[in-house]
């Protein structure tokens, strides 16, 4: 009570006294605790103070039977004796028999109310639901911190340590000083354009140059919208699997067959009769 | 520290420096690098709340996606290589001249004069091609996984231009060395734009800064190395991961 702004207290004071017809500075002085409470004016405020059920229900618009039934089951959960008889005869017994929790006896002179029935008013319900309608479904999570940045910082070691291997066993290949005047024989493209290299053995420069590669990526980037299939499961989506991996598998195929199996004037040749025409494995594959 | 004394003084020290004010400035509340930090839930989620690391992961991770086998970690790994090709990268300027022949004598001085210069190099033309494949193999693995799908269409957009990117990194790249390798490997990729239908010679044009290869083209394409294209493909990368996390994180089990 201590730590409330005096403002706020006396917009409260203010409420209430319009609320039960009684003077504001009266009101505020009860809730501050300088004077006594008043006793409450009229019945409005007042907990109910009816003994029995008939007044009780009668008041609160709720069906007589219905509090009868939430008191034999709040009794039977709280492990006392179910009430059989009709509580208005019961209000004096009640009102000794203390509730577990409450430890001694009350008072004769207290308020009789029955068991069961709360005497709290309700204010005002707030409606489940955040401004944001997040549906949350349960999902079994991790902390990312340590599970998965423990795992990322083990990859990039095994980068690290993979890449420094690779940099100190395999030299980079550095050539002649370039020639615009001596082509060598095959002159090949870096080594994730030489599917589209070999393509150009097969078909059109416009074709294989442009057209395929171009349409593909474009192919490639409508996937979202051409698929819309919903479900993510492998036996659900054979048709878009089987389309992808063919794709995969042919510019693999294709890429590897224009690295490895083509030579000097980029016909075919088998590499270990040959040798390698790959610049940059030939550090290593020779 | 076989001295008692001299243990518990560092110890002492190492406190101090921990309960600083500069020390607690850097290191924001629920760091582990803090004085008197616990493993409890309420600070393993400060390490990722409180943390720069916020902006890759949320706090809370879905358990089949911290399994080894789900993503292989091929994206994780494919920006890790970028970052180390950017770094690797920058050591490389320091000796680099896209002139004729300069280029080429600088990378047989890098090769010979400097110290890791070799290394360097080699780290850098390795990742290069290691990072084309594993965003290749990134690719596939989303694919196989359906991550695709709705809502995630247009993260797989950004995903294909962050592709081709890579693509034109490393292919630009490949000439800067100014051998008979990257020329004559050059001359075959753009002759292939050359045959883009009706604007075919302007694509070439303005690709090689001229209608054949020369010192200029070193030049063009060493600006786009260095500059142009880790621009581009920066900006894309932050839409790339945060279109992750704004789409569900990592994509549901199968």
């Amino acid at each position: 009570m201590a730590d409330i702004p005096e403002h706020l207290l006396r917009r409260s004071a203010e409420a209430k006294a319009k609320a039960t017809g009684r003077p504001v500075e009266e009101v505020l002085a009860e809730m501050k605790g300088e004077a006594p409470p008043a006793p409450a004016a009229g019945g409005g405020d007042a907990p109910p103070a009816a003994a029995d059920l008939d007044t009780l229900a009668a008041e609160t618009g709720i069906p007589k039977h219905l509090l009868e039934r939430s008191m034999r089951a709040r009794a039977k959960a709280e492990g006392r004796p179910v009430p059989t008889a009709a509580p208005a005869t019961a209000t004096t017994a009640t009102a000794t028999a203390p509730r577990p929790a409450a430890g001694g006896a009350q008072p004769a002179a207290a308020p009789a109310i029955p068991e069961g029935v709360r005497t709290q008013r309700l204010l005002t319900v707030v409606k489940a639901g955040a401004i944001q309608q997040v549906k949350r479904e349960p999902h079994d999570k991790v902390n990312v911190w340590p599970h998965l940045l423990a795992i990322e910082f083990v990859a990039l070691l095994v980068v690290t340590f993979v890449l420094i291997a690779m940099a100190i066993y395999i030299q980079a290949p550095l050539l002649e000083f370039a020639n615009f005047n001596e082509q060598p024989n095959p002159s090949k493209a870096p080594w994730y354009f030489l599917g589209l290299q070999e393509l150009l053995a097969y078909f059109d420069p416009q074709v294989a140059g442009v057209l395929i590669p171009g349409l593909g990526l474009a192919a490639l980037a409508f996937i979202p919208y051409v698929d819309k299939n919903p479900s993510v499961r492998p036996s659900d989506r054979k048709l878009a699997i089987l389309i992808f991996t063919f794709f995969i598998t042919a510019s693999a195929v294709l890429t590897i067959y224009g690295s490895f199996f083509r030579g000097p004037g980029f016909n075919f040749t088998f590499p270990w009769r040959d040798g390698i025409f790959f610049d940059d494995l030939k550090a290593i594959l020779e | 520290m076989a001295n008692g004394n001299g243990g518990r003084r560092l110890g002492a020290l190492v406190d101090h420096v921990r309960e600083s004010q500069v020390w607690n400035s850097i290191f924001r509340p629920g760091s582990p690098f803090r004085a008197g930090y616990s493993d409890s839930p309420r600070n393993r989620s400060y390490v990722i709340m409180n943390n720069v690391l916020y902006h890759l992961h949320p706090v809370k991770v879905k358990r089949h996606g911290v399994r080894l086998s789900y993503t292989l970690c091929l994206g994780g790994i494919s920006f890790f290589l970028f970052i180390v090709l950017t770094i690797t990268g920058i050591f490389l300027m320091f000796y680099y001249r896209p002139t004729s022949p300069q280029a080429y004598l600088d990378l047989q001085a890098l090769s010979t004069d400097v110290a890791f210069g070799n290394l360097v190099r080699n780290m850098h033309r390795w990742g290069a091609h290691l990072m084309v494949l594993s965003v290749f193999l990134h690719m596939a693995r989303v694919f196989y996984h359906g991550a695709y799908k709705p809502p995630r269409e247009f993260n797989w957009v950004v995903g294909v231009v962050l592709l081709l990117l890579t693509l034109l990194l490393s292919f630009t790249g490949y000439l800067l060395p100014w051998d008979q390798l990257a020329l004559w490997a050059v001359t075959v990729g753009s002759t292939m734009a050359s045959y883009t239908p009706v604007f075919g010679s302007q694509v070439s044009f303005v690709l090689i800064g001229g209608v054949q290869i020369t010192p200029d083209t070193l030049l063009r394409w060493y600006v786009l190395h260095v500059l142009f294209l880790p621009f581009v493909i920066t900006i894309f990368l932050a839409v790339h991961f945060w279109r992750v996390r704004k789409d569900g994180g990592i994509s549901g089990p199968l």
